[in-house]
């Protein structure tokens, strides 16, 4: 634990030095505030923001994890080499580029919310769910950037599967939803269909903000379904526990290649 | 090496194995590298140099064979290298690091309190770069910060892999200094490189990897003697000529 904290200590300091840190805590900022001077409120403007997250926040931690790891792959042969435990370096390794980046998202979008928002309880749970819901975007693809990244030793291979995950859980997994849905329409699907969205981390992510707002009166039955499910603090407790577990997973397995690789 | 009989050797491989997939790696390698000596890990590119360094230090485990240091088997802590200094091939540190953080790092890593080596990091620093991000540092100075590191700590046993590798000659020859004084000091000293002039005034004993077997390991006198060469490198072609020695 503590030789985890000394290296965590050094990680931070490198991962916010980084450029890449800075440009998109940066993005985010200037992202949110723009939309609050186009004269939304607080409540449009996460809305607005929604697709954002939901599409750039995993494809930034994704892509940006991976090539991260590699680039610290020699350094962290080197740290190896020193009497330290695998699993402690290991936790420093990710918590110093999970942190920085899920703190990133945090100032990038708190910051204008608290320059610009009228304080009111209606916008409190919302932005609340908006920012936990990034964060454990955040969690879950920087674990699988770890993962990919500690399981293959080319960096194309590792880089390529963070690039094909992002679009498989941005665009892919939707459009294959769309066709189960439209090949047994004659059946009840609202139950699979809940199913199927709990595997996806951006689609849980968008139905647990999507259902915070009168929009999901434009979803209809299936609308309905999810609105008893997912509107519900009991539905949004369970969504958040599965984002950590959909987290958690990776980050399990990640652990226990990386003490049993040969570097 | 061959003389080490009476006395533990530092480090000991007892026929080590290690294939990746249908690649051996390491066949069945024996080999006593004698302490207080300076060990010179030779071969071709893939003969298996860098496996049995990362062996060593627990960066691969083996699938066969055991290592002992000092006598004392390695059963999969890490403690034991405490005692041992690493200078890696390709350096690579933290980009946004300056080089006196990366030390500060390594000391916090390591814990503190325990006496250190500071003449190479000295030497570093003298270049001015020790409060630079690391990321603007010339290859030829992130290799001193390299050695700095494997130095600092005092190791009993310095691991060092292709140390001499884009310094110039005169931080070549510094770092040689260094490597004598530090086995003259009781530390033993394994290193790989391709250069043969560098090996021949520099190590006195040889390991020589071919294919992830050994060919020869004991003194390079011993090497030239056999071979009938005055020369490393008319001995090293005799014996790749001949098989074994």
């Amino acid at each position: 634990m503590r030789t985890t904290t000394r290296i965590l200590k050094y990680e931070l300091h490198n991962v916010v030095r980084s450029r890449a840190v800075l440009v998109y805590t940066l993005l985010l900022f200037l992202l949110t505030d723009v939309l609050f001077r186009f004269g939304g409120d607080g409540a449009r403007v996460v809305i607005s923001l929604l697709n954002v997250v939901l599409l750039l926040v995993p494809l930034v931690s994704v892509v940006f994890g991976t090539m991260y790891v590699y680039g610290a792959r020699e350094f962290t042969e080197l740290l190896l080499a020193q009497p330290v435990g695998r699993g402690s370096l290991f936790a420093g390794l990710y918590l110093g580029l999970a942190l920085p980046l899920g703190g990133a998202f945090l100032v990038g979008v708190g910051l204008p919310f608290i320059i610009h928002a009228r304080p009111e309880a209606a916008l409190l749970l919302p932005l609340a769910l908006l920012l936990i819901a990034g964060l454990l975007l955040t969690l879950v693809f920087t674990a699988v950037a770890v993962l990919l990244a500690i399981l293959f030793d080319d960096r194309a291979k590792g880089l390529g599967g963070a690039i094909l995950i992002w679009l498989g859980c941005a665009v892919l997994y939707d459009g294959l939803v769309l066709l189960l849905i439209t090949l047994f329409r004659n059946y009840p699907l609202e139950r699979p269909v809940l199913a199927l969205t709990m595997l996806n981390p951006i689609d849980l992510g968008r139905v647990l903000l999507l259902l915070q707002f009168d929009t999901a009166a434009l979803m209809g039955y299936t609308g309905a379904v999810f609105e008893r499910f997912f509107g519900t603090s009991v539905g949004r407790v369970t969504v958040l526990g599965v984002l950590v577990v959909q987290a958690t997973v990776p980050l399990l397995l990640a652990s226990r290649v990386f003490r049993r690789k040969d570097f | 090496m061959t003389a080490a009989a009476t006395v533990t050797p530092a480090v000991e491989f007892r026929s080590l194995c290690k294939r990746y997939g249908r690649v051996t790696a390491l066949d069945a390698v024996g080999i006593q590298v004698a302490p207080g000596r300076i060990t010179a890990l030779v071969g071709p590119n893939g003969a298996g140099k860098s496996t049995l360094i990362k062996c060593l230090l627990g960066l691969v485990r083996p699938d066969e064979g055991s290592i002992l240091l000092g006598g004392n088997a390695l059963d999969g802590g890490w403690a034991y290298r405490r005692t041992i200094g690493y200078m890696p091939q390709a350096p690579s540190f933290p980009d946004n690091l300056t080089g006196r953080e990366v030390v500060d790092m390594l000391r916090d890593v390591r814990g503190r309190g325990a006496a250190t080596d500071e003449d190479l990091l000295e030497w570093f620093a003298e270049s001015g770069a020790l409060d630079r991000p690391v990321r603007g540092l010339s290859g030829g100075t992130r290799q001193k910060l390299n050695a700095a590191i494997a130095f600092l700590f005092r190791p009993t046993l310095i691991i060092l892999d292709e140390p001499t590798a884009g310094l110039d000659p005169v931080a070549s020859g510094i770092l040689k200094d260094k490597i004598r004084r530090v086995r003259d000091g009781g530390a033993t000293v394994v290193l790989s490189s391709h250069l043969m002039a560098e090996l021949e005034e520099l190590a006195e004993d040889l390991v020589f990897l071919v294919d992830g077997k050994v060919r020869y390991a004991g003194s390079i006198e011993g090497l030239k003697e056999r071979a009938g060469e005055s020369g490393l490198e008319r001995a090293m072609a005799v014996l790749l000529r001949r098989g074994s020695v």
